[in-house]
Order: C-alpha cells, then structure tokens, then sequence
C-alpha cells in the first residue's frame, strides 16, 4: 500500500524559521532537533555537572560539612536523574540518532517527523520538571534508583514529581525508539541492503529494540510506585504485605538494559569516527552486526547482577553470573575490531581520534571491572562501594562521554561547515582525561577497602585519596571551558570546512555542509561501501 | 517524498509533488503495541511473582467471582467480531453499514465498562485492603484505561466514515485499521489478564 505525503508537511517545513530562531520552533526537520537534543542535553550536562561538583567538594572532607546530609542525597538523586534520562540517552539517542540515521538510510527526514518532534518537546518541559523537583519541601532523595521502601518513607512531594518527571522522559525515548525502528528497517532508499548500512544504523536499530522492549516495564513499575506513595497501596511496602525485590526486578529490567541504551548508541559512533581518521575499512563488519544483536539480547537477560545481595537464590546468582561473563564476549569481539581498524592504518591524531581512542582505553578499564563484578563473592564484597562508583562513571564517562565529544568534533564541520580549533581541542582531551582517571581510578581502591557509596560522610582514613578524587573533579569541571570557547570561536570564526573536510565515505559527507533542508539537492546517492577506504579511487588526492 | 525549496513551487506543482512510498504508519502502530505489551507483562510479571512468593494475610480478603468476568469476555470477543464486520463492510463501499458495525462495537466496549464498575462496587474489597486487591485494581484498571481509550476511538471513526463526507473511505482505510488492531489488542489483553487473575 501506498500514501501520498500531503503537501502541507512540506509546506509548514519552508514556513519555519530560519537561522536560529529554527532552534526554538517546533520544527519537523531531523537536523534541527537533533541539534535541539545536543543544546538541551548539554545544559543539563552543566548543570548535573554543577552538582557533581558539589559531591566532589563534599567528599574532600570527611565530615558533612558542605551541606547537610539529606541535601547531600538530594543533590546525588538530582545528579543521577540529570545525567542518565536528560545528557546520556537523549543525546546520545536523540541528538547523533536524529541527526545521522536519515542521512545513512538515504532518507530526506525520520519516518514520523511530528512523533519525533513531540519526543524532543517532552524533555525541556519534564527537566524542567525535574530540576524544579529539587525546590519543593521534601525533595526526591532516594537516588536514581528510587529503590522502595526509602522511595515511600522518605518525604514524598519531590519523590512525586520526580517520578511523573521519568515517566515523561520515558515516553520521550519509546516514541524516539519507534521512530529510529521503523526509519531504519522502512525507509532505506531502493536498492539499499541491510548489510550495507553504516554501523552506527545497526547500534541505533539495537539500542532502539532495547527501548521499546524495556522502557515500558519501568514506567508500569514506576506507576505503582506512585501508587504506593499517593494512594497508600503496598505493592512494595513491607509494612503493607508488599515486596521490595519486585521493584528491583522490575527496575533492573529496564536499568540494565538503560546501560546498553547509553552505550551501544556510542559504540556505533566510534565505529564511525575510527575508519574515517585511519584510512582504513572497519575491521570486521559482519562480526560487529551480530555482536550488536548479541549485546541486545544478552542484555535483556541480566539484569539480576544488580541485585546479588537482594536475597536472590543460588540458581538465579549462577544463571546471572554466566550471562553477564558472556556479554563480555560481544563485547571484546568489538574491541578488538576497532584496534584492528587502527592497526596499520594511516592514523590522524585529531580531537575527535583523541577522544575515541581515550574511549577504548576507558571503556576496556570499566569493561573488565564489570566482569569482576559480575562473579557474585566479589560482588557480595564491593557491593554498594566506590568500586561500584567507579565502574559505572568509567563505562558512562570514560566511555559514551568521551565519544559525544569525539563526535562532536567530528561532525561540528557537518553542522556548521566551519572547522573546530584541532589546539583547544587536545587541550580539551587532556585536562578531560587526566582529570576523569584521577577522579575515578582512585575510587577502584576506596570501593575494595569499603567506602560505602551514597553517603556523605566517611572513615576519616579515605581522606587523601577522596582529595585526589575531587582533585580530578575540578579538573573535568575546567575541561568544559576549553570546549565551550573552541564552540564559539569556531561558530564565529572558524576557518571553512568545506564539504568533506575529512574525506569522508559515509553518506552524510557526500551532500553540502550544511546540508540543505531536505538533505540532498537531487536523489540520495547510494552508498554501498561506507567504509571503503584504501582502494586506489578512493585514496586521498 | 518532495524535493521543494519554496512553498510557491509546491502550490504550482500540487499534483507532481505526491510522490508515494511505501506506508509505515502501521508498521510504527505494532511497535507502540509492542512496548504497551511489555508494560502489562511488567505488570503481569509482577502479579505472578506476588502469587508465588507473597502468602495472602491471615484475615485478609481476596475473592473473585467469575460470571461477571466471563460476561465481560465474551463482550470483547463479540465485540472484535463485530469491528472485523464493520471493515468488512468498508472494503464493499458500505458506509452506513460500517458505521452500524462501529457503534454495535463501541456499545460493546461501553458495556463492558459498566459491567467492571458494577464488578468494582461489589468486590469485598477496596484499593489499599491488601497487596492482591491492589494488584487486581491496579491491573484491571489499566486495560479498563486501554478499553476506555478505543471505545473514544471507536466513535471517533464511527463519525469519520458517515456516508459521502466522512474521512474514512475504502481508499482511506488507515484509520479504521489502526482501530481494529488496537481493539484486537486490548482484547488479546484481557483474555491473559483473565486467565491469569481469574482462573489461575
């Protein structure tokens, strides 16, 4: 069956506004809200930043004297919230997902551009939401997992909007998820395989399976817990018959899951940014596809690695160790791939390979401390300390941070057609990865001698090393500086990029920059080798 | 897809620019109904580990009875039939026939509404009485949302396809489609849902 597109979509696509004005309209073009999504999730960067900070210069000293204690919780639940469901997944999601997909399927927009601009609009609203929770008598403080029964017994209006705050962002990502599904599998351009797409389609169409199946059993979870809170029920309060570990199955579900959505998305990033600053073809096409699908389902499948001290029995433990061990085999096949493609390669060493190659290093460090927490006698020992801390931040920091800068400086010529400062930008990856190892590395060490995580105060012994952590933090907070100035001189006066600046294959490059309203002046080209570099009629010059 | 640069084109070239792909709003519809079914078996997940670990309370009250459920089932099921009827009717060009379909469907759905506040009013318990209770509002009350939400679709559509300016013609088809898979869904739903709460 057939439709027509009816006129008017594109007829209110030329009314909108142009220059930067198009960025506060609700507009249907992919590429402005995928902008939309980088803009809005760096400012909540900054602010969830801000409270990072805060944390950091807490823990310098061992007592709570910076701010009291229940503030202390406030401001890690906020700076959890904000990262995870307003910087990671929409940017990472949203902003290179919207931008790039269309371009790789060879399509002029996404599939459904009003579902994808309602998804955007969902989010300023709902952080707004989020932030403003922090203001009101008795602020969410349960962390982001809002584990019950503390969720429940704790004061409980900011709790409540926290939880509508989720549910909203939730939304927001399945209605992105449906969009990125049906534009990657429906709206390839004839004569387009599936086999032929750039490895970042096969990491969105993955994550986005991951989305839809999971997200929706976090907002049921999240909508009887507010039951619980507003109409007294007991679904998991003790006191009432209810049970605590339904929740942390029903959490975990999606939360595990949450983790694949926050990095699969950057590992089909790096495989883009690797082949084109090496010259050389992605190593092992095949292998990474089938180990994205790997990942996908592996990782619906164990979730219960978060919950070894929750009384789980023998055979769950043993059924989720060995799961979670065989994730780590997808995952190393990828690795070793992206070394392969460096390897022999003519390397460029630019911001965007700096911040990529910091992202294996990183990611390779978190990646093994995930294995050792996945066996459960080291994990019942760690469970709840810095190790967790520090695990985590090197797989969301170390990891898919880095990669959103790496793609920021890859694709800034794309955007704007201006070149970034290649000076402030490895200024930018030095200070960001010394001072994110010596924020994070140190707090492997406090986690293995017990520095319980979540609290504002400690043993009075963890206090150097805490200081060299924060040390670290202020050294990441300084980073962003660099950055923020190298975005604005080189929006202002950037040398120009030209279309192509890196010789890329991929499709994206193969239009102006930037590219024009609907993507390409005539029909989209056909791409059958995105990585087809070192044949000689694709040689440099 | 439309290849415009100015909106004068697109008036002067009304007709050229209706260039066809292929149509995958139903294809988007699935994938909704997909993840709403991953949040009632989130919900049905956690009913079942509650009957498996959870003892019921001494003292504390649980008991369904089956008659009014089972009416309730046959109305959805009777009630899908008659949707299929009134698409049937579509694809033959006759409007007013579908039309009679929808509304039989719809007062299907408004009756089974009434059938589950009359079931609400006299259960022996409430919301918050203990965790089954809550389980059971929780869960029936969340399809009963489903079946509200289509039975307002249904009559939406039903006022679409009045004959000669109704939206909805067997060239415009999509609506009454998206409707009945929909409907077809929220039926599939209650037949687990009644399964599970009521027979297990």
């Amino acid at each position: 069956m057939t439709i027509s597109i009816d006129s008017k979509d594109s007829n209110t696509k030329s009314l909108q506004p142009k220059g930067w004005l198009r960025y506060f309209s609700f507009s249907l073009d992919h590429k402005v809200i995928g902008i939309q999504y980088l803009i809005c999730g760096f400012l909540f960067y900054l602010i969830g930043g801000t409270l990072a900070s805060a944390i950091r210069i807490e823990l310098a000293s061992p007592m709570s004297d910076f701010m009291p204690r229940d503030v202390y919780n406030q401001v890690l639940t906020l700076h959890g919230t904000i990262m995870i469901f307003l910087w990671i997944v929409p940017v990472v999601n949203g902003a290179f997902g919207n931008y790039l997909i269309p371009f790789y399927v060879g399509a002029r927009d996404m599939a459904f551009p009003r579902l994808n601009a309602v998804a955007f609009w969902l989010i300023p609203p709902s952080g707004l939401m989020l932030v403003a929770s922090y203001f009101v008598e008795g602020a969410a403080q349960a962390g982001w997992t809002a584990y019950p029964p503390l969720s429940i017994t704790t004061p409980q209006s900011g709790q409540i909007i926290w939880i509508m705050s989720v549910l909203l962002l939730g939304g927001s990502s399945i209605f992105g998820g449906i969009n990125f599904i049906a534009t990657i599998i429906k709206l390839r351009r004839p004569g387009l395989k599936l086999m032929q797409l750039p490895m970042y389609c096969w990491a969105m169409l993955g994550t986005s399976l991951l989305v839809v199946l999971s997200t929706p059993v976090l907002a049921g979870t999240l909508i009887l817990l507010s039951f619980d809170i507003v109409a007294h029920t007991g679904f998991f309060n003790p006191v009432l018959g209810g049970n605590v570990v339904v929740y942390q199955h029903l959490f975990w579900f999606y939360s595990h899951p949450a983790v694949y959505i926050m990095v699969l998305p950057a590992f089909g990033l790096v495989s883009e940014i690797l082949p084109v600053h090496s010259r050389k073809p992605l190593f092992g096409y095949t292998t990474m596809v089938f180990s994205i699908m790997g990942i996908v389902v592996l990782g619906l499948v164990v979730w219960a690695h978060h919950m070894f001290t929750s009384g789980t029995p023998p055979w769950m433990r043993l059924f989720f160790t060995i799961a979670t061990a065989f994730i780590a085999v997808p995952t190393g096949i990828k690795f070793f791939n992206w070394v392969a493609t460096l390897w022999g390669g003519k390397i460029s060493i630019n911001s965007a390979m700096l911040f990529s190659c910091g992202f294996i290093i990183n990611f390779v460090f978190g990646g093994i401390t995930g294995v050792a927490l996945a066996q459960v006698p080291f994990d019942i020992h760690v469970h709840d300390t810095y190790f967790v801390v520090a695990h985590f931040h090197y797989i969301v920091y170390g990891g898919t941070v880095f990669i959103i800068f790496s793609s920021i400086y890859h694709w800034f010529p794309k955007v704007t057609g201006k070149l970034m400062s290649e000076k402030l930008g490895i200024i930018h990856f030095s200070i960001t990865f010394i001072g994110f190892n010596l924020c994070f590395a140190p707090q492997h060490w406090l986690g293995l001698n017990g520095m319980p995580r979540r609290v504002a105060e400690y043993d009075p012994q963890f206090q150097f090393v805490n200081q060299i952590s924060s040390v670290g933090a202020l050294l990441m907070a300084i980073s962003t500086i660099p950055f923020l100035v190298n975005i604005f001189l080189s929006i202002k006066n950037g040398k120009d990029s030209g279309d192509n600046p890196w010789n890329a294959l991929t499709p994206e490059w193969l239009t102006s920059s930037p590219p024009p309203v609907e993507n390409w002046e005539g029909e989209a080209p056909l791409v059958e080798e995105p990585y087809g570099y070192g044949k000689p009629i694709n040689q440099e010059n | 897809m439309t290849t415009l640069d100015s909106s004068k084109e697109i008036k002067k070239n009304k007709s050229e620019v209706s260039q066809h792909h292929e149509d995958f709003r139903m294809f988007g519809l699935i994938t909704f109904l997909i993840a709403d079914g991953m949040t009632f078996a989130g919900f049905f997940a956690a009913y079942l580990t509650y009957k498996a670990v959870n003892p019921l309370p001494d003292g504390a009250i649980y008991e369904l009875e089956l008659p009014i459920p089972t009416l309730n089932t046959i109305l959805l099921l009777v009630s899908s039939a008659t949707f299929h009827k009134a698409g049937k009717a579509l694809l033959k060009n006759k409007n007013s026939d579908t039309q009679k379909w929808l509304l039989v469907t719809a007062l299907l759905g408004i009756t089974f509404l009434i059938c589950q506040l009359f079931e609400y009013f006299n259960l022996p318990f409430g919301l918050t009485d203990n965790l089954f209770a809550s389980t059971f509002y929780a869960l029936t009350g969340f399809h009963g949302l489903h079946v509200t939400l289509g039975t307002l679709m249904i009559l939406i559509i039903s006022w679409q396809t009045r004959p000669k300016e109704g939206r909805i013609t067997n060239q415009n088809m999509f609506p009454l489609e998206a409707v009945e898979l929909y409907w077809h869904f929220v039926d599939g739903i209650w037949v687990i849902l009644f399964i599970i709460l009521y027979l297990l």
